[in-house]
């Protein structure tokens, strides 16, 4: 097969994954009055699922711009961690395959490319099957937005029908998967917290501090949960 | 409007260029690395917390308040189940009946 296509199929189980999330995307955020210029801009622009569910709370909320970009930086930071992994099969690549490669990167995408070429770096196929993994996750959202969009704007008042829970539930189910590593459960607690009672800050702030005070909080407690497994295995051999 | 989109548009392009177009001789810093794991649990509990605990912005824990079993209900399902879209429609089929029941 191709490798194209190839990088098409293997990341197929993504795309189902990621479609019930563009559709609630779309349909949340013509929920929360978001233009549908936007929202379908968001999906083709930004292209990066989390950020855009936390643009929409965030435009719905009134916050402002520069809350909603140091936001985003926090949020979508990750993939710096995958652009720097990814870099040394992107070397040999042409530069403008480079800048198209790196506007496609997301987190399903790298999953799905980084195993290929980890295990079977060929470079140009290489090149294809992460170009085919990119644009089937891309082709994907906008069709998946466009869907939300469309049942948005045909169902009449989707606000009053408590669709802002919708998201409220999927980012609790999100959160709750990950709770069984004790750190991040730390993590959880103390942003948690924070943003309860920064909840009336200007500008939406509450969110940015309670983010920082969660990422510092789970970094210090793996820290300490690290050092703690350290010592008792010192004394068990002493 | 346009101003925030395009504000996010350039923030997320230039992280994901970061090291593929820019990043010869740059380094990741080990702390950052760990840092970034704990992103998006915080993220997303910052957003939740004040949802389900605060709908109408006072703390309120009664059973007048839907958003809490609603969210415990996601919470609980996908914890034990951990499929994240049984987990969202269970939320909010206990979300949509705690309101049409409960005063």
């Amino acid at each position: 097969m191709r490798p194209f296509f190839a990088g098409a199929r293997d990341t197929f189980p993504m795309l189902v994954g990621a479609a019930p999330f563009g559709v609630i995307f779309g349909t949340l955020a013509i929920g929360a009055g978001l233009p549908v210029w936007l929202t379908l801009g968001l999906s083709a622009f930004v292209f990066a699922g989390s950020s855009q569910f936390v643009a929409v709370s965030l435009i719905s909320g009134g916050a402002a711009a520069p809350v909603i970009w140091l936001t985003t930086l926090v949020v979508n930071l990750r993939h710096a961690l995958y652009s720097a992994t990814l870099l040394p099969y992107a070397r040999p690549l042409p530069e403008r395959w480079r800048w198209a490669l790196a506007f496609w990167l997301t987190d399903e995408t790298f999953a799905v490319v980084e195993n290929q070429l980890r295990h079977h770096n060929h470079g140009r196929d290489g090149a294809h099957y992460w170009m085919g993994s990119s644009l089937a996750m891309y082709g994907n959202w906008q069709l998946w937005t466009v869907v939300g969009v469309w049942v948005g704007q045909s169902v009449p008042g989707l606000a009053t029908l408590g669709l802002d829970f919708a998201m409220v539930a999927t980012f609790a189910a999100i959160v709750a998967l990950q709770l069984r590593e004790r750190p991040v459960l730390c993590a959880a607690l103390a942003a948690g917290t924070v943003a309860l009672l920064a909840r009336d800050l200007p500008y939406k702030l509450g969110l940015m501090l309670a983010t920082m005070t969660g990422v510092s909080t789970g970094w210090v407690a793996e820290a300490w949960h690290n050092r703690g497994k350290a010592s008792s295995e010192g004394q068990g051999s002493a | 409007m346009w101003l925030i989109l395009a504000g996010m548009v350039g923030v997320t392009y230039g992280i994901r260029l970061s090291f593929l177009v820019f990043g010869h001789g740059i380094t990741f810093p080990h702390w950052l690395e760990r840092a970034l794991r704990y992103v998006p649990a915080s993220v997303l509990t910052a957003l939740v917390v004040p949802i389900a605990l605060a709908p109408q912005g006072g703390i309120d824990l009664s059973w007048h308040n839907p958003y809490l079993p609603g969210t415990v209900t996601a919470m609980v399902v996908a914890w034990w189940s951990r499929q994240t879209l049984a987990a969202i429609l269970c939320g909010f089929a206990v979300y949509g009946l705690w309101r049409w029941l409960v005063p």
